[in-house]
């Protein structure tokens, strides 16, 4: 048995005797006898560390990872980047790691200054001036958003376009539970634009992606527009990868801006912890969910930083506080402000252009190839669907013999209105020439 | 120039308190024009123009201002930002309620393994058995531990999962067609207990405590009607003592039609000792970077797993793994809640806990707990006669001392006592928490900290306390910490002038 308690028999002896007790079982007392479990835990003896590694390496080999072997053309809100040395190793420092939610900002310095330059990027990236310390992934930020329009708005209907990733509209809809909201989708048409209800009454919010979950760019002017005729609040559903090429929700006129981070170097890890990236604008700030990173002075007049804005938050407000967050996804914020910070201006611009490259190379090779109706819509950066001949899970289930994970099904909870049965393909700046001409010819091989 | 003016990023390191410890740039202003880190990989694809493929109409027409550093700057300020930060790797962190025990490193062996770190989540069940077959085992080993039926792991975090378990109460009562509108609370929970409440849709009403910091169960029975929902309860409660009455009080509730809501910030005191299924309860959250040892990163990823009895596991969040004949599935419940999260939850955080499970197995478990217990009585007791705890009886793993004859005495009150802490080599506990108790100082030492770490800790809070009791150290303590990264910063500051990013600077 592997144990980190650090106690020597002699000193847990002579603990229980300062404290005038005889075993460790009579520190116990309090929990009522017939309450108390009265014999060991029914699991497996301890293991020492390597037992413990292979164990885990036998039940890890029984997934199929993105490799060299395994060639990755899924995305679908979770994409196959290439990661980097330097920002892994300083991501992995134990400093970072091991540290609790800075609740006492004097040693807390190096996380804290980590938040501000992350939210620093965080607003660059969303065009909007105030940007929250994380929250848990890009479903949990939507749902944080909604909550925030509603409350802006005092209003309870809610407007998501069917082009938003379908694993948040379920997420906001389960929340939706709770205080009621009144959710509706509206339908996305054959080219992939949302088509927008003619009623405006009583909206709370509409929710854009953008790229949509197809990949596909839509008109935020248009929806725009609607919102400010309706008083409702726009709420920007965004690919950040995307904004190293296309103008920003703030531009567009986003009133809040919500994504999925884990494209800012974060391993693919089975989809957590990823990590949710949140603003808005100075006028909605007080409704801000989640930490807030701010700048200060210490009593020597040095800068320093501080969670700020804390009566917002539930440990102050209770029942009256308008989200419930307390732990978001710190670490993964910090890897994307070091991620984001190693790319830097230049290398960012390069890897949208690389990946949007990759896709245009791809689109193109599987139009002259005829492999299916490939659909661009309005445009794409690195994602698009395809309509084939057979059902796409069946595709994707044959291409893993073959070496790929071949994108994703739009199928069941996936299906998007005339996207049904498509495969979602996905191309980062790490697919290679000579990976897509080889993914085209596998697939044609299994469409035959 | 002045000196300060120079941001010479590489070399310079007078912000880590070895070399002199001033305050670090922000990685903007050590950046310059025209440079940056590595390469990306030439992939082999002729390079397109964007405006060629993309309306001019969306595009941007500069490229997005990120920092321009070399990887050697990069390096070097990161690096630099770790020096002025604590961490459980440093040093004991007493923090009550967090639960901050060494975090062992053979997880993070686990969490790197390609299959751990590199499946993609929307791949087809067949490629990730291991993921499946991983969270089925994990939930196993939580069931026996808590005394459950079903557990869903999609929760990232503990408040996630309490809203999660409150929806899951929510359309328990829909599908019985229960008409309830409260949840009560006691007066000594987490701030996000009542926050979850109000965001589930239900009311939260409070339980005041006795005086022996217990729920008052006579006030309680008056509290409890037909509409009474749940109750959503720690035990160990946040003062850290055990909820002697919880079969009485999950008979009142029971007999309402109502649910039990059990807050796993405090399981650390009785794994393998006493299990909340045994206890009543109907729903339990875990906090698997608490309990299970996996690190907590500045402020998450957390994981707040959710187990439930057998009638409620028809509505669990989906997808759902689960063990079958041939293989490892997802299935969706009957009368699912939905989603909670994007995909599984935060998986790699699955991956680490299952680890410590295996490596303590039972019998590690339970000392683990033991252990725990021992150590808060042995702190408790060290530092009685200066921080006399709020209420007499045995704590569990952890306990609330007051400094309010501190206060009363020299006008030094906890926030003091935890910046003079920090002076002195130590992470501060919670203070001004739990609400109910005056000059709240809730310290919760875990497991892992050994018989001379606490006697330290003890002998630099007696000397803090004696500092204060004797007058003449008060005006210190209140200029306390001297010693630290950073002096006592300037929190109401912060919120009158609010900067925060950079590009608010004046």
């Amino acid at each position: 048995m592997s144990s980190f308690v650090p106690h020597t028999e002699e000193e847990i002896s002579s603990m229980l005797s300062f404290l005038g007790l005889q075993s460790l079982d009579d520190l116990y007392t309090s929990i009522p006898e017939a309450l108390r479990l009265g014999r060991p835990l029914a699991l497996p003896a301890g293991l020492s560390e390597v037992e413990v590694i292979e164990k885990m390496d036998t039940i890890a080999s029984r997934n199929r990872p993105s490799s060299r072997e395994m060639i990755c053309f899924a995305g679908g809100g979770a994409y196959d980047h290439d990661l980097y040395s330097a920002p892994r190793a300083l991501g992995g420092r134990s400093e970072f790691v091991t540290a609790y939610t800075p609740y006492q900002p004097e040693v807390a310095q190096g996380v804290l200054q980590a938040l501000f330059e992350y939210q620093t990027m965080v607003s660059r990236l969303s065009g909007l001036p105030i940007s929250n310390a994380s929250l848990y992934d890009g479903a949990s930020a939507l749902v944080e958003a909604v909550n925030l329009a509603v409350a802006k708005t005092k209003r309870s209907r809610v407007v998501l376009s069917e082009a938003v990733n379908p694993h948040w509209r379920e997420t906001v809809s389960t929340f939706a539970m709770g205080p009621g909201h009144d959710v509706e989708v509206a339908p996305v048409d054959a080219s992939g634009n949302t088509v927008w209800p003619d009623d405006a009454q009583g909206v709370a919010c509409y929710v854009v992606a953008y790229p949509n979950y197809l990949g596909l760019i839509e008109d935020i002017a248009a929806v725009k527009r609607r919102a400010v005729e309706a008083g409702a609040l726009l709420v920007v559903a965004y690919d950040p990868v995307a904004m190293s090429l296309l103008k920003s929700p703030g531009e567009l006129g986003a009133d809040v801006a919500v994504a999925e981070g884990q494209s800012l170097g974060i391993p693919l890890s089975f989809g957590g912890p990823y990590l949710g990236l949140f603003s808005t604008t100075m006028e909605l700030v007080r409704l801000l969910p989640g930490r807030l990173v701010g700048e200060t002075v210490d009593t020597r007049g040095n800068t320093a930083y501080v969670t700020t804005l804390r009566a917002r938050e539930q440990d102050i407000r209770r029942e009256k506080a308008s989200s419930n967050v307390c732990t978001n996804q710190t670490l993964m914020a910090v890897w994307a402000a070091i991620h984001l910070s190693w790319l830097g201006r230049q290398g960012f611009a390069e890897l949208g252009r690389r990946c949007l490259s990759g896709r245009f190379y791809l689109s193109s090779l599987m139009e002259q190839r005829g492999i299916g109706e490939v659909r661009l819509g309005s445009g794409s950066v690195r994602e698009f669907p395809v309509s084939l001949q057979r059902p796409a899970s069946e595709v994707i289930e044959e291409m893993l013999g073959r070496g790929f994970l071949a994108g994703v099904a739009l199928e069941g909870r996936r299906s998007i209105g005339a996207f049904e049965g498509s495969l979602l393909v996905a191309v980062t700046e790490k697919r290679t020439k000579a990976e897509m001409d080889r993914y085209v010819d596998e697939l044609a091989e299994v469409l035959k | 120039m002045t000196q300060t003016e120079i941001f010479a990023a590489g070399g310079k390191a007078t912000s880590i308190p070895l070399m002199g410890g001033g305050p670090e740039p922000t990685i903007f202003e050590l950046s310059v024009s025209g440079r940056r880190s590595g390469a990306l990989r030439n992939n082999g694809v002729p390079l397109v123009d964007a405006a060629s493929v993309i309306d001019a109409a969306y595009l941007r027409t500069e490229p997005l201002d990120l920092p321009e550093v070399s990887e050697r700057d990069l390096v070097a300020h990161f690096t630099r930002l770790t020096h002025r930060q604590y961490s459980v790797d440093l040093g004991a962190y007493p923090l009550g309620s967090c639960t901050m025990k060494y975090n062992p490193k053979l997880a993070d062996t686990v969490a790197d393994l390609p299959g751990i770190a590199n499946t993609h989540p929307l791949a087809p069940v067949s490629a990730i058995q291991g993921w499946l077959e991983l969270i089925c085992t994990l939930e196993e080993y939580l069931l026996e531990i808590t005394g459950m039926d079903a557990a869903t792991f999609a929760p990232a975090a503990g408040a996630q999962g309490e809203l999660t378990g409150l929806l899951i109460m929510k359309a328990y009562h829909r599908h019985r067609g229960n008409q309830k509108t409260k949840v009560l609370i006691p007066d000594s929970a987490h701030g996000t207990n009542p926050a979850s409440v109000t965001l589930s849709g239900y009311q939260a009403v409070t339980v005041p405590s006795n005086a022996r910091g217990l729920v008052d169960v006579a006030a309680l029975r008056g509290l409890v009607d037909s509409e009474v929902a749940g109750i959503m309860l720690t035990n160990p409660n946040t003062v850290g003592l055990f909820e002697e009455e919880i079969a009485e009080i999950a008979a009142a509730i029971h007999d309402v039609d109502g649910l039990l809501y059990y807050d796993g910030a405090n399981l650390n005191a009785i794994v393998g000792v006493a299990r909340p299924g045994d206890m009543g309860f109907d729903i339990v959250h875990s906090n698997l970077h608490k309990t299970f040892a996996t690190p907590h990163g500045g402020g998450g990823p957390g994981s707040g797993p959710v187990a439930v009895v057998e009638r409620l596991a028809r509505f669990l969040p989906g997808p759902y793994p689960v063990r079958g004949e041939t293989g490892f599935d997802l299935i969706q419940p009957e009368n699912s809640i939905g989603r909670v999260h994007s995909h599984f939850g935060n998986a790699v955080v699955f991956a680490r806990a299952l680890a410590f499970m295996l490596a303590l197995g039972g019998d590690g478990l339970g000392l683990m707990s033991r252990m725990a217990v021992l150590n808060a009585n042995y702190l408790k007791t060290l530092i009685a006669e200066h921080y006399p705890p709020a209420y007499q009886a045995t704590c569990m793993h952890e306990f609330v001392a007051t400094a309010s004859n501190l206060k009363k005495a020299a006008g030094v009150r906890a926030l003091d006592v935890a910046k003079a802490l920090l002076d002195r080599g130590f992470h501060a506990p919670t203070v001004y928490f739990p609400l109910i108790v005056d000059e709240a100082l809730m310290i919760e030492p875990t497991e892992t900290e050994s018989r001379q770490t606490l006697d330290a800790l003890a002998a630099a809070l007696i000397e803090i306390a004696s500092m204060a009791e004797s007058g003449e150290g008060a005006q210190s303590l209140h200029e306390a910490p001297q010693l630290t990264p950073a002096s006592r910063v300037d929190e109401a500051r912060a919120a009158r002038h609010l900067v925060t990013t950079w590009d608010a600077k004046d």
